[in-house]
């Protein structure tokens, strides 16, 4: 049984249909990329699995499924969504915003640990945890928000377009710190990404999405030498 | 001189039930973005409810404290069972809801207790002491500590434990919130819950003074307003100032200045609230607005 | 029948209703249907600012007040008669409002509420303190039109048709606005400032004026309703006036012409019996209906009109109507390929 199953999977908003009954799986341990160019539904996809959109079809996160489930609820399971915008509160600190994300944890002494071991893992956020969030800079906002996911501990951390916006050394030294937590904790991680090259090299296991449905399939390595997405989404 | 500082204390006194109120309006305003203008008459029933107890033979402080965990618990419910069907949606409607729940609590109130006027007795006694040559009463005082303690308990609440900080994420950003595992539904309950309790205190600390009747907090709401509006409606500190400073106004006002009349003096906040509109929405220590389409 | 058939059906029975009442009734209903229609001329200039405009006032009362007032004295204290001080109560609403609008317009929805708010508590204060000229509390006696010798109508009569007649102008020029190119304005000032001011519309221009008007309209039900009572105080206009016109445009429906009859309607008769009953009935109901309303009819009583009519215009027409009413696809004439326009 994989951690996270879905199956037919709809989405829409209002009466525009994204998702047009896609299926995928992630297993526990996993790094899962799904590729796909602008508009093709990646980031409905993470919503939908968040339960911010209207949503039908399976979708069942260790079983139990997620549709129809207030986003909050779904949180709740421990599935961390680190989404487009990076979703930080740009007037809290930075301290705040990396408490928030454990805000449902219980085990405040681990909770602290968590914190420690955060800062290790991105001590720019260290040096300026009593600063306000809006104060950081675009790569800095977005180790925020990958930190402020990973201190919920989750079962799956979801992370929409990490690379969005940001100069390509910092997306580099980004997904090379997410690769060292992945491969220290063995976290489960589910990656939409526009950014191909760089989702392929840190994914186990890939999908192509286009216009709302899976279009492609398989390891990440072999999708990498496919020859539609290396001429689509590599560029060559 | 000593004439004034009497003035001015007293001021300070009336000024922290003003602001006692105002913060109650800044908590919802923050949380919820509504103006509700059904707090002051949720703050008189809930004094009547005081006196009910008191004149059944409870003694006042634990009536009072009964009224405010009742107060409470009647924020929760109003917030969970009227107000959340109309959160997000549009402005008029809100306003017409809060209006419709002032106009039901000042009949229902007239109705199960009648129209009359009656005394509150005051928590802090009727004494007064000499400091320096200035007669002070003990009842300002009270007020004006009860008002600090309060502020300072909502500080430690918002800025030093996970509840608060998980209600100033809910009222600055409900998606966000929800991704954390925070059940924004909930905390704005929580946030009414407090801004009623905050209203009731209000209340109970103003009833003395006015006698208790069912347009009690009519004008403190207005005198409220005003300090929301001075202060800055997502400001708690502004709030208070705002309430301080109007407070200490009135007083000046009312004592020094001949023109303002018993009729006139509610154009004092009316025409405060007028110009800070006017000139400075955002108050002294409000956010400025950005407007989107 | 078509929906818009239905509707010109409605409003003439309503205005022959109306036209019927003196004649059915006696002084005492005939005088509170008189003042339902002043009250009418009110919440419909309400209507414009709230419904159309979207800008929240809570201070209506008080250039309702105003329009009172403005009449009382001139009748009063300067002799002037009774017909003259209409468009004079209706102009000086108007200029306070403008007066008024143009810094309060800048205000957003619920600061606007405030600000009107105040207005509306402060105009008795101000009426009580300049007492000099106002009579203050006590309040001034005013001598009512009498109906002419050369028409065949009693006071009561004669008072209810002339204010019907003004009152139907009032609603008539509102309507015919409203469909105008200015009244498309009105509305998409409404539903977007920003989208609007795109389109070239002067928005500061625009909400002054609505808001102008709209006290205009207070200032004339004002005058009428003088006529009507024959005696003003501050006590008549305190804000409950304000909210009571507010409730008259929920219950009536926002947006609405015609919807300003039964809020008036509402505000007139509901106090009337409730008050038998209990005191504070009148505004339990006020409050709960309020709240109801936005609950279950947002549209208000026109709205809940317009959904019956639409039920009632799409049952099963007679057999020729029906024919009328097929669908526009004809079969492919000879010759042309199906498919093809």
């Amino acid at each position: 049984m994989s951690l996270l199953e879905v199956e037919g999977l709809r989405a829409a908003y209002g009466q525009v249909e994204v998702l047009e009954g896609i299926d995928f799986a992630v297993d526990s341990g996993q790094k899962v990329a799904i590729l796909g160019s602008n508009g093709a539904g990646k980031t409905t996809t993470l919503r939908a699995l968040s339960g911010m959109v209207r949503t039908s079809g399976k979708a069942e996160f260790d079983e139990q499924s997620v549709v129809g489930k207030h986003t909050a609820d779904i949180a709740r399971r421990g599935v961390a969504h680190v989404p487009e915008g990076r979703g930080t509160f740009p007037s809290l600190t930075v301290e705040e915003n990396l408490r928030l994300g454990a805000y449902v944890r219980r085990d405040g002494a681990a909770v602290k640990k968590d914190l420690t071991r955060c800062y290790g893992w991105f001590p720019r956020l260290e040096e300026r945890k009593s600063q306000p969030a809006a104060s950081l800079s675009g790569g800095e906002l977005q180790m925020l928000a990958m930190a402020r996911g990973l201190m919920l501990r989750p079962r799956l951390l979801m992370l929409d377009e990490p690379s969005l916006g940001l100069a390509p050394i910092v997306t580099r030294e980004l997904f090379k710190v997410l690769g060292q937590i992945c491969d220290e904790q063995g976290m489960t991680v589910l990656l939409v990404e526009q950014n191909a090259a760089l989702a392929l090299d840190f994914a186990d296991h890939a999908y192509v999405l286009e216009s709302g449905r899976i279009s492609l399939s398989g390891k990440a390595a072999e999708i990498k030498e496919h020859d539609d997405v290396r001429r689509s989404y590599l560029g060559f | 001189m000593e004439r004034f500082i009497q003035v001015v204390v007293d001021g300070v006194a009336t000024g922290s039930i003003y602001g006692a109120l105002a913060l109650a309006l800044v908590l919802i305003f923050r949380s919820t973005g509504i103006v509700n203008f059904a707090q002051g008459e949720m703050a008189m029933f809930s004094t009547f409810i005081a006196w009910g107890l008191y004149a059944g033979g409870v003694p006042l402080g634990l009536a009072v404290l009964t009224t405010l965990v009742l107060s409470f618990i009647a924020g929760l419910l109003i917030e969970r069972g009227l107000i959340r069907r109309f959160e997000g949606g549009q402005e008029l409607t809100l306003v017409i809801v809060t209006l419709g729940l002032f106009i039901l609590l000042n009949s229902l109130a007239g109705w199960i207790w009648g129209f009359g006027t009656r005394s509150f007795p005051s928590l802090f006694g009727d004494g007064t002491f000499t400091l320096g040559g200035v007669r002070l009463s003990w009842e300002s005082i009270g007020i004006v500590a009860v008002l600090l303690a309060v502020v300072g308990l909502l500080f430690l609440l918002f800025q030093r434990t996970k509840i608060g900080l998980a209600m100033r994420a809910a009222a600055l950003n409900p998606e966000s919130s929800g991704l954390v595992g925070v059940r924004v539904g909930r905390m704005l309950m929580l946030g009414w819950g407090l801004a009623a309790v905050l209203g009731a205190l209000a209340g109970v600390l103003v009833a003395p003074r006015l006698f208790l009747d069912v347009n009690l907090m009519g004008s403190v709401l207005i005198y409220a307003f005003a300090a929301a509006a001075l202060g800055g409606f997502d400001s708690p500190i502004g709030a208070v100032i705002g309430g301080w400073v109007i407070g200490v106004t009135e007083n000046l006002a009312g004592t020094y200045v001949d023109f303002i009349g018993a009729d006139l003096k509610i154009l004092v906040p009316l025409v405060i609230i007028f110009v800070v509109l006017l000139v400075r929405p955002a108050g002294l220590f409000g956010t400025r607005e950005v407007a989107r389409v | 029948m078509s929906e818009r058939k239905l509707r010109l059906v409605g409003v003439g029975a309503l205005v022959l209703l109306a036209l019927l009442v003196p004649f059915l009734f006696g002084p005492y209903r005939v005088g509170q249907f008189t003042l339902v229609l002043a009250y009418a001329v009110a919440v419909l200039g309400l209507n414009l600012l709230v419904g159309y405009n979207g800008q929240i006032s809570l201070g209506h009362g008080a250039f309702f007040a105003l329009g009172a007032y403005t009449s009382a004295l001139l009748i009063e204290k300067a002799d002037l008669h009774y017909l003259l001080t209409l468009p004079i109560a209706g102009i000086v609403a108007f200029a306070v409002g403008f007066l008024f609008g143009v810094p309060a317009l800048r205000l957003r929805g619920l600061y606007l509420a405030l600000v009107t708010l105040g207005l509306a508590i402060a105009l008795p204060q101000l009426i009580k303190r300049f007492d000099g000229l106002t009579e203050g509390t006590q309040g001034l006696t005013v001598e009512q039109p009498t109906s002419p010798s050369w028409l065949p109508f009693a006071d009561d009569q004669f008072l209810y048709l002339l204010t019907l007649l003004v009152a139907a102008v009032m609603f008539v020029a509102a309507w015919s606005l409203m469909r105008s190119q200015v009244g498309r304005a009105v509305k998409a000032v409404r539903d977007g400032e920003i989208p609007a001011s795109t389109l070239g519309i002067n928005l500061a221009s625009t909400k002054t004026r609505v808001f102008a008007l709209s006290a205009g309209y207070a200032g004339v039900a004002g005058a009428l309703y003088v006529f009507a009572i024959g005696f003003v105080a501050p006590e008549a206009f305190t804000v409950t006036v304000s909210l009571a016109f507010l409730a008259a445009i929920v219950v009536g429906g926002l947006a609405t012409i015609v919807g300003a009859i039964f809020g008036a309607l509402f505000i007139e008769f509901v106090p009337v019996y409730a008050s038998d009953v209990n005191d504070a009935l009148t505004g339990v109901i006020y409050g709960g209906v309020l709240i109801l309303f936005m609950y279950l009819l947002p549209d208000g009583a026109v709205g809940l009109l317009r959904r019956i009519g639409r039920l009632v215009a799409r049952r099963p027409a007679a057999p020729a109507e029906e024919a009328e009413k097929r669908p526009a696809v004809a079969p492919p004439e000879p010759g042309v390929p199906a498919g093809k326009a």
